[in-house]
């Protein structure tokens, strides 16, 4: 990367300083996204990994590869590593800190030091994780249900507990600074309703992170001091009530889940408008469907409990919420959809995860409301159909949206232009090794095979094996796609300010990639979000 | 919002960090990123509050023996004494807003005086319960609990004449979350001590002035909130 960067003579934020402590000290909210970058990658792939270990195992429906533990350890830590290490982190973590300062004019985030404190907390939240792991796993599920978690389970929950606790300190100051950031922040003339879309994903996000993630924290607190110091908040033995400890963690996990969501949502929408060349459909709509969904997300966790003795009234009510949500859901991919109508459309690599996202995350959001039908849910509950339906709106979801995203910004973030025939081919790859993985675990769900079985009834065998065969081909798609975005790294040439011919500050305004203080001087808006009617905005950069 | 036009746009005082336009952008920055704060604070004490709910509706009668063996007047105590280093902070809030070095010093020293005697208090108590074998899961015993319950709420199971034979149900959650409950109020006004140290040194070296007092006036913010969360806990947890 330096080799490359030296032949540019104009200062970056990336040519700025070459010693390590200036990448471990710095409060440059551009080089705090991009150890993001490095370090979610990281646990990215240490996630995947254990993925690949027990699909591998589940290829047959005989105990061959691993022993039931450690497949109860992989699956675990799977979870533990991808929910928390890099769902949750990902688009806030790189992309919401290299953008939101950009986006709305500005040099910084509020608190650049607090930016630079909260990777330091994630990267400790991974080591307790990390540690975890390399001291003999930990076997619970990434819900750490008690009581198994707080008295029986023989493995590390207290540092992985930990760990989780202590990462969600950085979701929480993250959330609160990019708040500060977009109230107080903004350049003259960038009004809320001329904000990019991406901002209020962002911004909506962080409410949840702020409202929510404590309650995570003082809930896997209490998992800790009962299994280490032996209180007894959640042991039935004791009078406790295991079902609070579920209330406690859904009410956090399940908005959540819109903590992973909503900021793909936002780079969808940027996406979107820059190939088809037209301001987002309903541009309002989407803006605050966002904030809607982060309001109503908080009051139906419920809909995780419905076998677990909760009385059928809140059931009912929570069913209801559950579809409700869906609504300001639904209003974002309808107008999604109006976007691409008459729009013209070209067919880059960015555009076709996005195009992708909407297909896979509609299946995932409409299987949802299967799962928050009652009656439905008591046959499915706890099988491969709940695991599907999670992995259409986290993997098609949320994954693909974030790629979408890297394969946008790419270029701003480090100024070079990928190959981008090997990127479609990557995201196309992708795009149906996830389908042959997780579509069969609908129907193998729906038939019944319980989720988190290491050995299982023959006749789900050979849906188990297209779903491994699929995992293996969405790997090769990852790899192609990481080798595409690193090779891009060791090129001479510049991709200049705005190679897709972009609205919004971060393109016309500033360059790839971007000065240490983002912009050569004050930036002033006076034009709307995404409009590509007025050539002039795109085209001088 | 505030802009670079605005009229201050231009006199960078010393402490105005670089990416601000202007001092009132900056301060209006801290303040919400402080309430922000305190917002996840309340949400991070509510999953205590929210368990403590539960369990007081499932198990009542734990509940009211629990509050029964606290010492109401030790609590009583501690709670005026953390009223008054509320005061005492406001009052090192006016002086920083009058350029009292001096005086500040003085009401922040006087602050973490009444800070120590809660802490002294507060270890006495825990003291008491450790001696009786009534702290759950560390060092709890049946029978030394139920003598110390009889000793302390024989008057509340009084009713039907027969004398207390067993501990009530759910009583160790009581305890549980009574230890839980003041430890994380302990640990917030222990940052608190580590923060207060840290602004008196910086006020001695002279950091601030009637214009710029932004880390007095937010910890004033903090130590209040702890207050508050004290004088939540005191009630639910010794009077009810």
């Amino acid at each position: 990367m330096n080799e490359s960067v030296q032949s540019e003579p104009k200062l970056n934020y990336l040519n700025a300083g070459n010693t390590v402590k200036s990448w471990l000290l710095t409060v440059d909210h551009k080089r705090i996204g991009v150890m993001y970058l490095v370090s979610i990658v990281f646990f990215f792939l240490i996630g995947a990994s254990a993925a690949a270990l027990f699909r591998l195992e589940l290829a047959t429906a005989l105990p061959d590869v691993v022993s039931n533990d450690t497949y109860n350890k992989l699956f675990t830590m799977h979870g533990i590593l991808m929910v928390f290490f890099f769902l949750i982190p990902a688009v806030p973590g790189v992309l919401g800190n290299f953008l939101v300062p950009i986006m709305i004019g500005a040099k910084d985030v509020a608190f650049p030091r607090l930016n630079l404190a909260s990777w330091y907390i994630y990267m400790l939240g991974g080591s307790f994780t990390l540690a975890a792991v390399l001291f003999g796993g930990i076997d619970t599920g990434w819900t750490f249900y008690t009581p198994y978690s707080s008295v029986y389970a023989d493995s590390n929950v207290i540092l992985a507990g930990t760990g989780v606790f202590i990462t969600g300190f950085s979701s929480i100051l993250t959330g609160l600074n990019f708040i500060v950031t977009i109230h107080k922040m903004r350049a003259p003339g960038m009004r809320w309703m001329r904000l990019p879309l991406f901002i209020w994903a962002q911004y909506a996000t962080s409410i949840i992170n702020i409202l929510g993630t404590p309650v995570l924290a003082i809930t896997l607190l209490l998992v800790v001091f009962e299994r280490g110091l032996g209180f007894g908040i959640f042991d039935p033995a004791r009078g406790g009530d295991p079902i609070l400890y579920q209330h406690l963690f859904w009410f956090y996990s399940h908005p959540a889940v819109y903590i992973m969501i909503l900021p793909g949502f936002g780079v969808v929408s940027e996406v979107l408008a820059c190939f088809s060349r037209k301001r987002i459909y309903g541009y309002e709509f989407v803006a605050i469907s966002s904030l809607a969904i982060a309001g109503i997300g908080f009051f139906v966790w419920g809909h995780h409990m419905f076998t677990s003795t909760q009385s059928e009234y809140a059931a009912l009510i929570f069913s209801i919420l559950s579809f409700i949500v869906g609504i300001p859901t639904s209003i974002k991919i309808f107008n999604w959809t109006a976007t691409l109508y008459k729009g013209s459309i070209e067919l880059s690599a960015p555009m076709l995860y996005t195009l992708g996202f909407i297909g896979l995350f509609m299946v995932g959001g409409l299987t949802g409301l299967f799962l928050a039908t009652m009656a439905v849910d008591v046959h499915l509950h706890d099988t491969y159909f709940v695991v599907a339906h999670f992995h259409y709106v986290m993997v098609g979801g949320m994954m693909m949206a974030w790629l979408a995203g890297m394969h946008f910004w790419w270029p701003k973030i480090f100024g070079k232009m990928y190959n981008e025939f090997w990127a479609k081919v990557g995201s196309v790859v992708i795009f149906f090794g996830f389908n042959f993985t997780f579509f069969p675990q609908f129907i193998a769900g729906y038939m019944g095979m319980p989720r988190r079985y290491h050995v299982y009834d023959l006749t789900f065998q050979p849906f188990q094996m297209l779903s491994t065969a699929g995992a293996f081909f969405m790997g090769i798609g990852l790899i192609i796609c990481l080798v595409t975005l690193v090779a891009s790294l060791f090129k001479k040439e510049n991709c200049g300010r705005n190679p897709w011919k972009a609205t919004g500050l971060e393109w016309t305004k500033a360059d790839s990639p971007p000065h240490p203080h983002n912009f050569d001087g004050p930036v002033v808006v006076d034009v709307e979000a995404y409009d590509y009617t007025d050539e002039r905005i795109y085209q001088d950069a | 919002m505030s802009h670079a036009s605005s009229d201050h746009a231009h006199e960078h005082k010393p402490y105005q960090q670089h990416h601000f336009d202007d001092m009132n952008q900056q301060t209006q920055s801290t303040l919400l990123g402080i309430w922000l704060f305190m917002a996840q604070e309340i949400l991070f004490f509510g999953g205590l509050f929210v368990a403590y709910t539960i369990y007081r509706i499932m198990y009542p009668v734990a509940w009211a023996m629990g509050a029964a063996t606290q010492n109401v007047w030790l609590g009583m105590f501690n709670t005026v004494v953390l009223i008054g280093s509320s005061l005492s902070i406001v009052l090192a809030v006016n002086a920083a807003r009058h350029n009292q070095r001096g005086q500040v010093m003085k009401w922040f020293a006087i602050t973490l005086l009444l800070g120590a005697v809660f802490f002294g208090i507060k270890s006495i108590e825990y003291m008491g319960k450790w001696e009786h074998q009534m702290v759950p899961g560390l060092r709890w015993d049946d029978g030394h609990a139920l003598h110390t319950i009889q000793e302390h709420a024989g008057h509340i199971h009084g009713e039907n004449e027969a004398p207390m034979t067993e501990l009530p149900e759910g009583i160790q959650l009581y305890y549980s979350l009574y230890f839980v409950m003041t430890g994380m109020h302990a640990l917030h006004m222990i940052i608190g001590f580590g923060l207060a140290i840290w602004i008196m040194i910086k006020n001695a070296r002279g950091c601030f002035n009637s214009e710029y007092y932004p880390h007095i006036e937010y910890f004033g913010l903090y130590w209040h909130f702890v207050d508050i969360v004290w004088i939540f806990l005191f009630p639910l947890l010794y009077l009810v």
